[in-house]
Order: structure tokens, then sequence, then C-alpha cells
């Protein structure tokens, strides 16, 4: 059975890079460089060394903002879904945050923050936030009240509610709106980079496309896709190994 | 009330002692009356079923013996002492299992005594001996979902028993599974009550069920709720379980009690 998945994974991305290659040699456009072409600029990249100083730039504010979003978002999130009242309050702001056109307030940031690693983590945690508060808050307020209820007939108290039933049962969700959060912090890193300051990963995006070095271009969006791939496994990992019955189904489904 | 009245004066006489006792308990959702000046009482080391049509409040009434909803007024009585709340003499098992489905029947058995602070090594093994109890020896590391219906209620079921509660309160826990496994359930439960030295209180809406199982059974009528009559069979409890359902007396009470709850059934 993973022979299989495996396999099929295999011929997916072997479909896509072999569509890359044929329209990359066409070529569609001269701004489209082929596979082959890319990967070769991405492996120049790996020896030199530029892309690991590029990347050492560029997760600078991804992690601390997408740290940041976790820990306040899971916290603000439960919070939200727990009580009504902070629900009226907080609710409104992260919906806003979520449909606000995100481009046309980095002026606003860089106004406020200047053009350094602080506007850059608020770019992250804009992005980040909003998914992660919001499916936390809903998560926890669709728990089972069967279960709640069972807690609280074998004599739970608050905090065991909280810890063993409703983050528990709500943790699926809340993976699933940290790994949503997760792919918009990225997007929002390299978007701070890109409307910011070009530094790391947007800065060889910007410089390699002003110079008309595309292989270089789609070498470094390559990269950032890959490595938000991998991470969103990581994160998947961890959700497996740290609520271990939850892919086994709901029984009250 | 006089109607009420009238039905313990019937059931008096046998004298044992009361493990429970609702008094004069009612309830309201918004303009609903779901319990209206309810008085019950529940003998020691039995089982009482509370049978009614829906909607006349036996599910509210076990809810407020188990403390998990608050009568309006009135109080209940569980040995000598008033219900505030949940407590450690009474244990619930639920008509949806209520089962965690991220924790195996291990932990889920055990849950009651984990929220009381028991210790890994102790609770598992007082749950590991209740999870043999019920039938499910061998099911330790299985998650809810990989079992059968009748299987999961065992679960609860267990889960009910290992924290060694005097009362026990059931809230129609055969309706979800099958009519053989209820049998076989049925009998099991006989066999418990026989066993276990606790007081049983056990809401169905099977006439069947409870004139089999039941010491007594206490009739609900709805609009407004009340308790019409309270029964107690007498002579076919002693005769073994497979007599049971052939015995007139059983056949008889079956008949009566249909009798009065036709004309409520709509």
């Amino acid at each position: 059975m993973t022979n299989r998945s495996l396999m099929l994974k295999l011929l997916s991305a072997f479909l896509v890079f072999g569509a890359w290659e044929i329209a990359g040699r066409i070529p569609i456009s001269y701004a489209f460089p082929t596979f082959v072409e890319s990967m070769a600029a991405l492996a120049r990249m790996t020896f030199d060394g530029s892309i690991f100083h590029a990347y050492g730039e560029t997760l600078k504010p991804l992690i601390v903002g997408v740290a940041i979003s976790t820990v306040l978002g899971i916290g603000l999130g439960l919070w939200i879904g727990l009580s009504e009242r902070f629900e009226w309050l907080f609710s409104p702001i992260f919906i806003v945050m979520q449909a606000a056109p995100l481009a046309a307030l980095i002026p606003l940031l860089v106004m406020a923050y200047g053009i350094g690693l602080t506007s850059k983590v608020f770019v992250v945690c804009i992005m980040a936030m909003p998914v992660i508060v919001l499916s936390t808050s809903s998560a926890v307020r669709n728990t089972p009240a069967s279960l709640k209820e069972m807690a609280t007939s074998f004599l739970a108290r608050d905090h065991h509610v909280l810890l063993k039933i409703v983050i528990p049962a709500a943790s699926p969700v809340i993976f699933s709106g940290l790994r949503l959060g997760v792919s918009a912090g990225f997007i929002g890193a390299i978007l701070a980079e890109l409307k910011i300051t070009p530094t790391g990963v947007g800065d060889i995006i910007t410089y390699s496309r002003s110079i008309a070095d595309y292989p270089s271009m789609y070498a470094a969006i390559f990269s950032i896709i890959v490595l938000a791939v991998l991470f969103l496994n990581l994160l998947e990992k961890i959700e497996n190994l740290l609520f271990k019955g939850n892919d086994r189904g709901y029984v009250t489904d | 009330m006089s109607q009420t009245n009238k039905a313990f004066s019937d059931a008096r006489p046998l004298d044992q002692e009361i493990a429970v006792s609702v008094r004069g308990v009612s309830k309201n959702y918004g303009s609903v009356v779901a319990l209206k000046d309810m008085t019950l009482e529940f003998p020691r080391g039995q089982l009482t079923s509370l049978l009614g049509p829906s909607g006349c409040g036996k599910t509210t009434l076990l809810k407020i013996i188990a403390g998990l909803l608050k009568p309006d007024s009135g109080e209940i009585i569980v040995n000598g002492k008033p219900v505030v709340g949940p407590g450690p003499n009474r244990s619930f098992v639920f008509q949806d299992f209520a089962l965690l489905p991220w924790a195996n029947v291990m932990r889920n058995v055990a849950f009651g005594l984990e929220l009381r602070g028991v210790a890994k090594s102790e609770r598992e093994a007082k749950a590991a001996k209740y999870i043999k109890d019920v039938g499910l020896g061998g099911f330790e590391k299985a998650y809810p979902h990989e079992l059968s219906g009748g299987m999961r209620q065992r679960v609860g079921l267990a889960r009910a028993l290992a924290v060694d509660s005097r009362v026990l309160l059931l809230d129609e826990p055969f309706s979800a599974v099958d009519e053989q496994t209820r049998r076989k359930f049925q009998e099991d439960l006989l066999a418990l009550v026989a066993n276990e030295n606790k007081t049983f209180i056990f809401v169905t809406h099977s006439i069947e069920e409870a004139v089999y199982v039941s010491d007594q059974i206490a009739i609900l009528l709805p609009r407004p709720s009340r308790v019409s009559e309270i029964i107690r069979p007498t002579s076919f409890r002693s005769k073994g379980v497979e007599n049971i359902r052939r015995d007139p007396e059983y056949l008889d009470i079956v008949d009566e009690i249909w009798a009065s709850l036709r004309s409520y059934v709509e």
C-alpha cells in the first residue's frame, strides 16, 4: 500500500516536471526556463552556498511569525471557542484580517514599523494567524456535547474537560488550520521580501528577474515550495505522534 | 399528586432501604414542563426502570439524579445526602456510549479513575478486571471505532463499573444495539444486579425490556409529567433467565403496561 502511494507520488511528480520541461522547451515564453535549467541553477546556488545564505534571511521572519501565530493563534482560538464574550470581542478582528487585501496594507505597516524584521513578522502573522484562530475556535465550539457531559458525570474539573476532551477532540481541525496557516505564512514571508525590502529568497527572485536570469528565479520559487511541502509533512507527522487515535475515525459520527 | 401518592402506598409495604429518593422535583425547559413535582424512591440493591412514552421526562429525571442537570425545585437524596452536582456515588452509562475516539478501550474504561487522579498502574489493573468482567478481554488495545455497537456499550458499562459507585444510572443503554446483543445484555444485566450490590436506575422505552430486567418499574406519563404507577413483579425473578419471557405474570404485566400507555403514544 505504501509502495503504491509512493509510486503514485513519483508518477505525479514526473508528470508535472515533464510538462514543465516540455513547456520550457517550446518555449511558451522567453521568461519560462526548462525544468533542467532551473534545477541546474538550483544546484549552482546550493553549491556556492548563496541559497543557504538567502534562507538564513527568509526563515527569520517566517519562523518568528509562524511561532507567534501558532502559540497566540491557538491560545486565542481556544479562548474564543470557550467564551462567547471573547468571540464577540476578537472574532471580527480575525475575520477582517482574513478578508483584508494584505498587499495594500503593507505600506501602512512599513510606515508604522519601518522596513526591518518587525514589519515582515507582522506580514507573516497577518497571513497565518486568522485561519489558525478561526479554525481553532470553531473546532472548540463543536466539541461533541456528549463527551463533555460524560467527563462532567465522571467528576472532571474544568481543566480536565479542556485538556482531556476539548483539545484532543479539536486537534484534527486545529492541525488542519495550522497547515493552512503555515502555508499562508510562507506566502506572507515571500510577499514581505518582495514588497518591503528584498532580502533572502525574495532578493534572489527580484534580482534574477531584473537581470533576466530566469532559471535562478524559478529555482528560488521551486525551493520555497519544496520547503513548504516538507514543513507541512513534518506537521502531519507531529500531529500523528501527539494524537494517535485521531486518524482512526470518530465513533459517534 | 394523589395518583402518585396512591402508587406509593401500594409500593411501600415492601419496606426496603431507600438508596435514592426524588422529592418534589420540577424542571422546565422554557415554557415546556419536563418534570412537575416528581416524587419517587429507588430501593437499594435493586433495579428500577423508568418507563414511559417519549417526552415523559425520564432522561431528564435521570440526568437530574446524575447531577448533570439542575432541577428548578425539589431535591434528590442519594444515600442520605442531597445531590448538588455529579458525585462519586453515581456513575452514568450513556445512550450514545460517549467513548473517547482517540483513546483505546483500556484508557476509556480507566477514564473515570484517571479523572479522579488514580495512579496509572492502579487504574489500569482495575480497568483490566472490569474489561474482562464485561467480556472484552483481549480488546484492551482496540480503539472504539474498531468495535461493534454492543462492544462499545460494554466499554461504557465497564467504565461506569470501574469507578465503583453505589448507584448506576443507565440511559437507554441498549437502544443503539441490535436485538440479539440486547437480549444478551439484558441477561448480563440481571447477573450484574444479582452479584454487585449496587442500585440500578434504568431508563428505557421498551416495555418488554423493563419488565424483563426490573425489580420495580415506574411508569411515567407525560403532559404533565408524573409517576402514574409503580409495578413490582413478584414471582418470575427467581425462575431463571430463560423462563421469564413465558411466565404468565411477565406477560400480564407487559399487557397491562401497554394498556395504560397506549393512549399516550401518538
